[in-house]
């Protein structure tokens, strides 16, 4: 019965091919646009480490003494505080993280100075976070606080330095200090960059830097720390420091800390743990506002920070509008086309054609022609990503289509179209047949 | 035209008609709200900066390494730069307008105030004024007397000496509107945060921030008598000299000390340009859906229009051969589809606003202004009647003889 359908069908679309046509193109240009979008807002959106996120947590104090209310603490931590959580290991990892611009040259070859970022963090950072090794690995725990002068270094930048080839034990010099490469990494490019999101909630959605490329340089933190002083942006401070080149006493915040908790008792204890820790610090007169900690996971951090682009969200509103216009398009030219074969449906309907086989074989219809729209949505959104890549933004060569959005570009536009022809087929069902058969 | 027997015959096609007017109503909803977007990109990429446009250059060197004579080597530098010929001016900045991620400041207006009124930029740098091409419009500008070394500073303001702050400083008059509302600026008095007052001397008609989001808040910047060597020079020099000038300065600063990098060398046109390249890419996709959305709606009202006008024939065919006039057929369709799109743009109107309210609460935009409305309204109108214009003439062409036919 299907495959009679389907040939019947197939004679009727190509009756009438104008209306066919703009119905195909309709649905290709609504599913074109929205899983453009959609694509971009499921790169955008997504979770940017799923097998990890959950264990992962951003703790945070409120180590401001000049605020008179309450309000959310501050996105990062202050030296001080940072490092005594760090030191004290109560989780099953924790890192500490702090960016900044460092002048980098290679001592044996002939190439300009480069301004490179880097990042100067602890080596939980690489096994919290899935970071992927070419050549070498992370360096020493011992590292850290022996202030080892080892780096980690990018698969770019080692494509750029040493044209990809292994580069583990080599010297890199860092601004007047020259540093191992213990470590090359393999592409890596988390999406958004989800350790550096602090202060995405006044950013007024123009959050597309968070899908920049992660650090080339990865330092030991305290090495980095002596290296590169003077050089880490600093988020906020609430008194002007002495000296921007030695933060560590600073009333500034500008570290971030990481932490790995396995299990929800893990959890509890560590936010007790914190809690403990400012009450402790107001004792000592470094705190006032000792009850104010946070310990949100990866994803509500993301959430809090707003990270997806307001100008994304909003061109998946747009869209979305877009194909709805596009169906109630279809809608009307689907009706108009079942309609007009009114006598043909009555002669099927006098000749035993049930109304259940009337609207299935309008619906096979529909599908046939979201079919269609569904190939030529798949090459629109090939073409809309193409020209998203041609975009300014920072997560512009991101934009590529996988496989779930692309069987989801199929499902969509069938779905629509069933959808949109619903009305048309009941109607077209509901024929009465003797009037339809007396004007033949 | 009597336009009775159209209801009736819209009555009988109650669902196509519907799906004229919504597919009418949802696209006036959506254009209005994507032009007044549109608008608004197009107000922000044209946005008054307060410098001379065409005639800046910005050079940005890595930081001369934290010594104890970053500040004459910078000054050794700015001369160099002054004997460029065609140079007009030189000044060394801690940040540029719209040159990307700013240097703020809370600014309390009464002593002991606990939270700031506002959030400025403060721009630091002997001559910097004069070089960007302000308009100073009230009071004076910052004199060589009133500046102090950014160091001295720093060191003033932990140990709370105020010998060595800075006392005086040029704000602009949308920060003045603002903080001082009807009132001269001048003589008066604002706070960073210690309670050392600083004397507003003067004001500037504009001068934009380094980085905003909000509109409203694009033109709340001071300038502040501190010289700092943080590596940014803004050259200024006649538009036509502007790629030689630029040469030949970053060929004197190499000569100077060979070992520094150049982090970047630009026009302040390039500048601007990557300022606002997204807005631009965001205000062209826009143009492209509502340019999207009005052809598919055109498509559908022919469509349904060819159909309506297939089914009619006979009748049509009827008319005719009782009298109307091939311009009676032709205006019957030209009315109807008038009269859906009357309805679609009104219910349209009351979507536009929803719509508008939903972008209000979600993405910070002011209201639509009701002017959209009426230019909606014209547009789908007009789109309306040349869509439906192809049905109209082929139903007009329908011969009267049809109506002798199969009845």
């Amino acid at each position: 019965m299907f495959g009679y359908y389907l040939d019947l069908a197939l004679r009727s679309l190509k009756r009438n091919k104008v209306l066919t046509a703009l119905m195909v193109l309709a649905i290709a240009v609504g599913i074109g646009t929205s899983m453009t979008t959609l694509t971009v807002m499921h790169l955008l959106s997504g979770d940017p480490i799923p097998a990890r996120s959950s264990m992962l947590f951003y703790p945070q104090v409120d180590p401001d003494t000049s605020r008179a209310e309450h309000r959310e603490p501050g996105d990062m931590m202050d030296y001080h505080s940072a490092v005594d959580l760090w030191r004290a290991q109560r989780a099953d990892r924790q890192a500490l993280l702090a960016q900044s611009d460092v002048r980098l040259r290679v001592p044996d070859l002939n190439l300009p100075v480069l301004i490179t970022h880097s990042l100067s963090t602890t080596t939980d950072f690489f096994p919290m976070f899935d970071v992927p090794f070419q050549y070498g690995g992370p360096w020493q725990p011992s590292d850290d606080e022996n202030r080892a002068r080892v780096v980690v270094i990018s698969a770019h930048l080692n494509d750029k330095l040493f044209g990809g080839a292994n580069s583990v034990g080599r010297t890199l010099r860092l601004r007047d200090t020259d540093v191992r490469i213990v470590g090359v990494l393999k592409p890596w490019r988390p999406s958004p960059q989800f350790y550096a999101v602090a202060g995405g909630r006044f950013a007024h959605g123009n959050t597309a830097d968070f899908y920049a490329k992660p650090e080339d340089l990865y330092l030991p933190f305290f090495s980095g720390m002596e290296i590169n002083a003077g050089s880490f942006g600093v988020f906020n401070c609430w008194i002007v420091p002495e000296d921007y080149g030695k933060l560590e006493n600073a009333p500034c915040i500008w570290i971030t800390m990481w932490v790995e908790l396995r299990d929800p008792a893990k959890v509890d204890a560590y936010a007790r743990f914190l809690a403990d820790y400012a009450a402790q610090q107001k004792t000592l007169g470094r705190f006032t506002h000792a009850d104010n900690t946070r310990l949100r996971n990866l994803m509500q951090w993301l959430e809090y920070n707003q990270v997806v682009p307001s100008d994304v969200r909003l061109q998946t509103w747009l869209s979305f509008a877009f194909l709805a216009i596009c169906l109630f398009n279809t809608v009307g030219l689907l009706l108009a086309k079942f309609l007009r074969r009114s006598g043909e449906i009555g002669v099927r309907r006098a000749l035993g054609a049930t109304r259940g086989a009337v609207f299935a074989q309008c619906l096979v219809e529909a599908g046939m022609i979201g079919l269609l729209g569904g190939i030529g949505g798949w090459l629109f959104t090939l073409l809309g990503l193409w020209l998203v890549r041609q975009q300014p933004a920072a997560y512009a060569d991101l934009a590529h289509l996988d496989i779930a959005m692309f069987l989801i570009t199929f499902v969509l536009a069938i779905f629509s179209s069933l959808l949109a022809a619903a009305l048309p087929a009941l109607r077209a069902s509901r024929i009465p047949l003797g009037l339809q058969l007396k004007t033949l | 035209m009597d336009i009775l027997p159209i209801f009736s015959a819209l009555r009988r096609h109650k669902i196509t008609a519907l799906l004229v007017i919504l597919e009418v109503a949802l696209t006036c909803a959506i254009v209005c709200n994507a032009v007044f977007l549109i608008t608004q990109r197009i107000d922000r990429i044209h946005m008054l900066s307060g410098v001379a446009e065409h005639e800046l250059i910005d050079i940005q060197i890595s930081p001369i390494s934290a010594t104890t004579d970053s500040v004459p080597r910078m000054n050794e530098d700015l001369a160099a730069l002054r004997q460029i010929p065609g140079v007009t001016a030189v000044a060394s900045s801690n940040q540029l307008p719209l040159g990307g991620s700013s240097w703020n400041a809370g600014i309390k207006i009464a002593r002991d105030q606990k939270e700031s009124t506002l959030n400025a930029t403060t721009y630091y740098g002997e001559n910097m004024l004069e070089t960007l091409g302000t308009q100073l419009v009230a009071g004076r500008s910052l004199l060589h007397d009133d500046f102090y070394d950014f160091d001295a500073v720093v060191k003033a303001g932990s140990t709370s000496d105020t010998k060595n702050m800075p006392k005086v400083a040029v704000v602009t008059q949308a920060m003045a509107d603002r903080l001082w509302p009807g009132v001269s600026p001048l003589g008066k008095e604002l706070f960073m945060g210690d309670n050392i007052p600083i004397t507003v001397v003067g004001v500037v008609a504009h001068l934009v921030r380094p980085s905003f989001s909000d509109n409203a808040v694009a033109e709340y910047s001071m300038a502040f008598p501190i010289r700092m060597a943080a590596g940014r020079y803004v050259i200024r020099t006649a538009p036509e000299n502007r790629e030689r000038v630029l040469a030949a300065a970053l060929a004197k600063l190499k000569q100077l000390d060979p070992k520094r990098v150049v982090l970047k060398k630009q026009t302040w046109d390039q500048v601007r340009e990557k300022f606002f390249q997204n807005d631009r890419a965001m205000a062209g996709l826009l143009l492209g859906v509502c340019v999207a959305l009005l052809v598919v709606t055109a498509l559908g009202i022919v469509g349904l229009g060819s159909f309506w006008v297939a089914q009619r024939r006979r009748q049509i065919g009827v008319r005719r051969a009782l009298g109307a006039t091939r311009r009676h057929i032709l205006r019957y369709f030209q009315t109807e589809n008038f009269l859906l799109a009357t309805i679609g743009i009104v219910l349209g109107m009351a979507m536009a606003y929803g719509v508008n309210l939903l972008l209000m609460v979600h993405y910070e935009l002011p209201r639509l202004p009701m002017m959209y409305l009426p230019m909606g309204a014209v547009v789908l109108w007009l789109i309306g009647q040349a869509a439906v214009l192809g049905p109209a003439l082929r139903a007009a062409a329908v011969p009267p003889v049809v109506a002798t036919r199969s009845v």
